[in-house]
């Protein structure tokens, strides 16, 4: 689904990704463990061109979506994403966030059939867009928080409103950038909890994490990013018994 | 004291007896027409420019874009709102061949002006806005423009609302200045009442309690307002 192929990336003179080579599938579930300033999130960040890669190329269904040329937006409608900060728009209610992009993409496809559609034809996306959100809201058991502001709802809470907001495009992957770093420690379970769930679901998720634990228990695939490159890859079951080089050994005896 | 009684009743027999009432609406209406429309004038080309001037830089086009809002920028900020009614009026249009009223003119001249400051009051207002939101916005696949516009631009104005009002108070106080190119407004009015009552210290005192009513009432109007914009950031 994904093919990394020598991806780089530099700012200034400093080059954070060497040239990283990766394939990602249907229904894997990646973890990208290492210490920090390894290049890990910058990594995530250039699968989906939130950072745009300064050499490689990312084919993400067929298309090489680290051009420049392309319509990075199409894609990334297919690439959810979630932050350590959560990032939801405090501008909008807790249903309008999930709402959004949806309603917009329906709008845009719209006007593409019929440049002057009619008022019954908007009305229908919106509905249809609102019936989606709520059940992804029921599914999170946040239904009557729907219509507050994010300002009042716990870490917690807000990053599982993140992750449906990913899920109400309906990705074919989905991108964690350390979901829980940013959560109190009581609430880091509910969002595992949901990722699980996803993951069960044969969700594709690409999860950066310090969470060893749910790297070992959920990920297919475990990789340990240092100084710009991938430096092992291996299953997490094998990783964690038996770590083969030596700067994994020694985060290994740091974090566990 | 007889005397500034004297005074106030010769006012109040220009004023209301010999119609100067209907000067001082006039220049009233205009003052507002000027002021508002040149906010709001002023509201687009500001958020244009600060908009081009929060892109990132590696697109050569984007750097020439940026250098042209700095020309005007530098331009309208460095330069007196007297002197630029003066150089539309009397040299930019007698040269381009065009013809405007003076009111037209200071309303154009009041959007170009305030279009400078709120461009640089604007970038503040976006950069106050946590950059997440724009990554959140791009992340979901909506274009910049579209993140910028419902996402971005909105907070940015709640950050940046009071001074907004700021600008807009100013630009009323300032519509005093557009005589200079011979359009009516409160100043006028109440300069022809002076002059027909042959005393001016009772009309300039009535029109200095005119400004201060208008700007309490639009300072009130604009706390309103932040009130209803912080309903985001309150708990119900």
């Amino acid at each position: 689904m994904i093919d990394v192929i020598d991806l780089q990336k530099s700012f200034g003179d400093l080059q954070v990704l060497k040239g990283i080579n990766m394939t990602i599938n249907q229904g894997d579930i990646v973890c990208v463990i290492g210490p920090s300033g390894s290049g890990k999130s910058t990594f995530l960040r250039c699968l989906n061109c939130m950072e745009d890669p300064t050499g490689g190329q990312i084919i993400f269904n067929g298309v090489d979506i680290a051009d420049m040329s392309v319509d990075i937006n199409i894609h990334r409608r297919k690439m959810g994403m979630v932050f350590q900060q959560f990032n939801l728009f405090n501008n909008k209610t807790v249903l309008e966030n999930i709402m959004l992009a949806p309603v917009y993409v329906g709008m845009k496809e719209l006007k593409k059939k019929n440049p002057f559609p009619s008022r019954a034809d908007k009305k229908k996306i919106i509905a249809e867009a609102k019936v989606n959100a709520m059940s992804l809201l029921c599914r999170i058991g946040l239904e009557d928080k729907a219509n507050v502001y994010p300002s009042t709802l716990s870490g917690g809470q807000k990053q599982r409103v993140a992750i449906v907001r990913a899920l109400a495009m309906n990705p074919e992957v989905i991108l964690f950038d350390e979901p829980t770093s940013a959560l109190d420690p009581e609430m880091v379970g509910e969002v595992l909890d949901l990722m699980k769930e996803l993951a069960h679901e044969g969700m594709t998720m690409v999860i950066v994490t310090h969470e060893m634990g749910f790297a070992r228990e959920v990920g297919t695939r475990l990789c340990f990013m240092d100084e710009g490159i991938i430096m092992e890859e291996n299953t997490p079951a094998a990783f964690f018994d038996n770590p083969q080089c030596p700067r994994a050994i020694e985060f290994l005896s740091k974090v566990l | 004291m007889g005397n500034f009684s004297a005074k106030i009743a010769k006012f109040i027999e220009v004023l209301i007896d010999r119609r100067g009432y209907v000067k001082v609406l006039e220049g009233l209406q205009n003052t507002l027409i000027i002021a508002v429309l040149g906010l709001a004038i002023g509201i687009v080309i500001g958020t244009l420019i600060a908009t081009v001037r929060v892109l990132p830089k590696y697109r050569r086009s984007v750097r020439v874009l940026n250098g042209a809002c700095s020309v005007y920028v530098d331009f309208f900020r460095g330069t007196p709102m007297v002197a630029q009614l003066l150089l539309f009026y009397y040299v930019m249009l007698p040269l381009m061949g065009l013809h405007m009223s003076g009111m037209n003119v200071s309303i154009a001249v009041f959007g170009l002006n305030s279009g400078a400051y709120i461009s640089e009051i604007m970038r503040a207002g976006i950069q106050s806005v946590d950059g997440g939101q724009m990554e959140a916005g791009r992340a979901v696949g909506l274009p910049f423009s579209t993140t910028m516009l419902k996402i971005v631009i909105p907070q940015a104005v709640k950050n940046i609302l009071p001074t907004l009002g700021n600008e807009f108070i100013a630009l009323i106080k300032e519509t005093s200045v557009v005589s200079f190119v011979g359009a009516a407004n409160l100043y006028t009015a109440f300069n022809y009442i002076g002059t027909n009552a042959y005393e001016f210290m009772v009309p300039y005192l009535a029109m200095a309690i005119i400004y201060i009513v208008i700007i309490l009432l639009i300072s009130f109007g604009i706390k309103m307002m932040e009130r209803g914009l912080n309903k985001s950031d309150r708990r119900h």
